[in-house]
C-alpha cells in the first residue's frame, strides 16, 4: 500500500471503500527459521531488524490478538532519553537516535514530535539531583537543559509555581524528548515486516515451547504446531507465563499502570511535563485529549484495569500542579500490565535453552525502548552475540548482583520501583 | 478492592500495604540459588496467588491474602504469624 495525496483524495470522494489491507494475514507454515512469539511493539521492530538488517526472511511474529493489541496500544506514548546509569543510558541514547529516523526508514508517519519533556524540581536537593543527571545526558550525546524557575514559567505558565508542600524550583528540559502515535509505530513496523516477507500471524496464542536436548525446535500454538530452531520471547506483561512453557521462572512481578485521557481541548500543554513529587506527568495528544498517568498500584496483577485509589492521588497530583485541569472531564481511564524487574531495568539476553532468546522486563518504559529494542534483540537472535548498547541488560545480574541498575535508587528488589 | 483482616474485617486497601508473593524465607546457611529464588525468581501467576500485606493503617499486623491477579477477587486473609 503507498500512501500520496492524491489516493487521499481519490478515496475521499468515493468513500474510502478502495483501501487495501497494509499487511497479509498468512495462514502460518509449518516451519520458519526464526519464531517471534508476541506481536506488539517490540516483537514487530525484532522481526522488521532481523529482516532488513539481517537479511533473514523466514520469520513468523505469532500474535495471541490482534497487531496493535496489546501494550504497544495502551501506553502514553512518551518517547526520551533521559537515563542516568550506564547500561540504560547507551541504550536509551540509540533507541532516540533510531526515532528520529524512524519515520523515514519506515517511510510511514509515526507523528514522533520531539516537543520536549521537562521534569520538575522542588527542592536544592533535586536541583543538584537532576544537574547531575542532565550532565549525564549531555555526556551521554543527548540533550539537557537545566531551566531555573521563570524559565519553567516561560515553558510552562499554567502551572502552580507557589504551591505550599511543591513549590517550583525548577525543571530539567529534554529538549528531544516527546511523543509518538502509538498505533502509528506498530502498523509501520508491522507493514515494513511484512513487505520484507515476514510472516504476520495474529490469533495465534502460543500455548508450548518444544525443547528437545537443551534446544528449543519449535512452538505449539491455538493454530499448530510450528517447527523453529530460533524462538524469542517477546511479550512484556506476560514474560513469566510463556517463560514457564520452557521451564523458566524469570525475575519479573506483573503490575498493572493506570493512564487516564480527557476529553479533546484545544491547544494547551505543548510538551511532556513530569511531576515526579506527584509521581504524575501529563502531555496532551494531537486529538486533543490530555494524555497522563501516575505511579503503578503496587499489587501483582493482570486485570488491565486499576483499582480507584490511584486514580484518586493521579487526580490529586494533577490538581496539585495544574489546577487549570479541574475543567477538564476525563474521557476515559485503562491499564497496561507492566513487567516489574527488581532493579527497574529490562531484560535483552539468552536464555538457558540454547536457541530460545528472551526480550522482557521492561517495566513501565518499554514504549520509548520499541526501535532499540527491536534492534538488538534482532541483533542478538541473528548473530548470538549482545549489541552494545543492550550488553548490559543481562538476565544474570539479579542471581549475581553485578550489574544492577536501579534507575530510582531504591534497591534491587521486587515493589520498589 | 478490600482485604479481610482477620482482626479489622473488611478494610479498604488505602490501609495496606503490599510486599509481594508469600514465601518461605531461606534458613540458615542456603546458597545463592536459594535466595534468588526468594529474593528475585517468582511464578508470576495470572489466577491465584498468595501475597503479603502489611495492614498499616489498621491492626499493624502481616497478613497472607489469597486473590486472584485477573479479577481482583479476594478470597481470604490470614496472619502471616501463623505460618506463610
Amino acid at each position: 500500500m503507498r500512501y500520496s495525496a492524491f489516493e487521499i483524495l481519490k478515496q475521499g470522494l468515493t468513500g474510502n471503500r478502495g483501501w487495501k489491507p497494509v499487511w497479509r494475514d498468512p495462514v502460518p507454515k509449518d516451519e520458519y527459521d526464526i519464531v517471534i512469539i508476541g506481536g506488539g511493539g517490540h516483537g514487530l521492530s525484532t522481526a522488521y531488524y532481523l529482516a532488513k538488517e539481517h537479511g533473514l526472511r523466514n520469520i513468523a511474529v505469532l500474535e495471541k490478538g490482534f497487531i496493535g493489541g496489546g501494550n504497544v496500544g495502551r501506553n502514553t506514548t512518551i518517547v526520551r532519553a533521559n537515563y542516568f546509569l550506564p547500561g540504560n543510558s547507551e541504550f536509551y541514547s540509540h533507541s532516540l537516535k533510531m526515532w528520529e529516523g524512524l519515520e523515514s526508514d519506515l517511510n510511514y508517519n509515526v507523528m514522533h514530535s520531539q516537543r520536549g519533556l521537562i521534569n520538575l524540581f522542588h527542592s536544592d536537593g533535586q536541583r543538584d539531583a537532576f544537574a547531575r543527571r542532565g550532565n549525564a545526558m549531555i555526556n551521554q550525546g543527548d540533550d539537557a537543559v537545566l531551566l531555573d524557575r521563570e524559565g519553567v514559567r516561560r515553558h510552562l505558565p499554567y502551572l502552580d509555581f507557589d504551591n505550599v508542600r511543591f513549590p517550583i524550583y525548577g525543571g530539567l528540559l529534554h529538549p528531544r524528548g516527546g511523543t509518538a502515535r502509538h498505533d502509528a509505530v506498530a502498523w509501520g513496523y508491522a507493514r515494513g515486516a511484512d513487505s520484507r516477507g515476514v510472516d504476520l500471524i495474529q490469533n495465534c496464542e502460543v500455548t508450548g515451547i518444544d525443547i528437545s536436548g537443551g534446544r528449543v525446535t519449535g512452538v505449539q500454538t491455538t493454530r499448530g504446531a510450528i517447527r523453529a530452531s530460533k524462538v524469542g520471547i517477546v511479550v512484556a506483561g506476560r514474560s513469566g507465563q510463556v517463560a514457564a512453557m520452557a521451564g523458566m521462572r524469570l525475575p519479573i512481578e506483573s503490575h498493572v499502570l493506570q493512564a487516564f485521557v480527557t476529553e479533546g481541548l484545544k491547544p494547551v500543554i505543548d510538551h511532556v511535563v513530569s511531576f515526579g513529587m506527584g509521581h504524575f506527568y501529563i502531555s496532551q495528544s494531537d486529538k486533543g485529549g490530555l494524555v497522563f498517568g501516575g505511579d503503578l498500584d503496587f499489587y501483582a496483577s493482570y486485570a488491565a484495569r486499576g483499582n480507584l485509589p490511584m486514580k484518586e492521588h493521579v487526580m490529586e497530583a494533577a490538581m496539585t500542579l495544574m489546577p487549570v485541569i479541574g475543567r477538564a472531564r476525563v474521557l476515559r481511564s485503562w491499564g497496561g500490565i507492566m513487567d516489574m524487574t527488581p532493579d527497574g531495568s529490562p531484560i535483552i539476553d539468552k536464555t538457558p535453552v540454547d536457541g530460545l532468546y528472551l526480550d522482557a522486563g521492561w517495566c513501565y518504559g518499554g514504549f520509548k525502548a520499541v526501535p532499540g529494542s527491536g534492534f538488538s534483540f534482532a541483533h542478538l537472535i541473528a548473530t548470538d552475540r549482545h549489541h552494545a548498547p543492550a550488553a548490559r541488560f543481562r538476565l544474570d545480574r539479579f542471581r549475581s548482583g553485578a550489574g544492577l541498575m536501579d534507575e530510582e535508587g531504591t534497591g534491587s528488589q521486587h515493589n520498589l520501583h | 478492592m478490600r482485604l479481610p483482616c482477620p482482626c479489622c474485617g473488611d478494610r479498604d486497601i488505602r490501609e495496606f500495604t503490599y510486599r509481594g508473593a508469600a514465601l518461605a524465607r531461606p534458613g540458615e546457611g542456603a546458597g545463592i540459588d536459594r535466595w534468588d529464588d526468594y529474593l528475585h525468581l517468582r511464578d508470576n501467576p495470572a489466577g491465584a496467588v498468595r501475597d503479603l500485606w502489611y495492614h498499616g493503617g489498621g491492626c499493624g499486623a502481616w497478613l497472607v491474602v489469597e486473590r486472584d491477579t485477573v479479577t481482583h477477587a479476594v478470597d481470604g486473609a490470614r496472619l502471616a504469624a501463623e505460618g506463610l
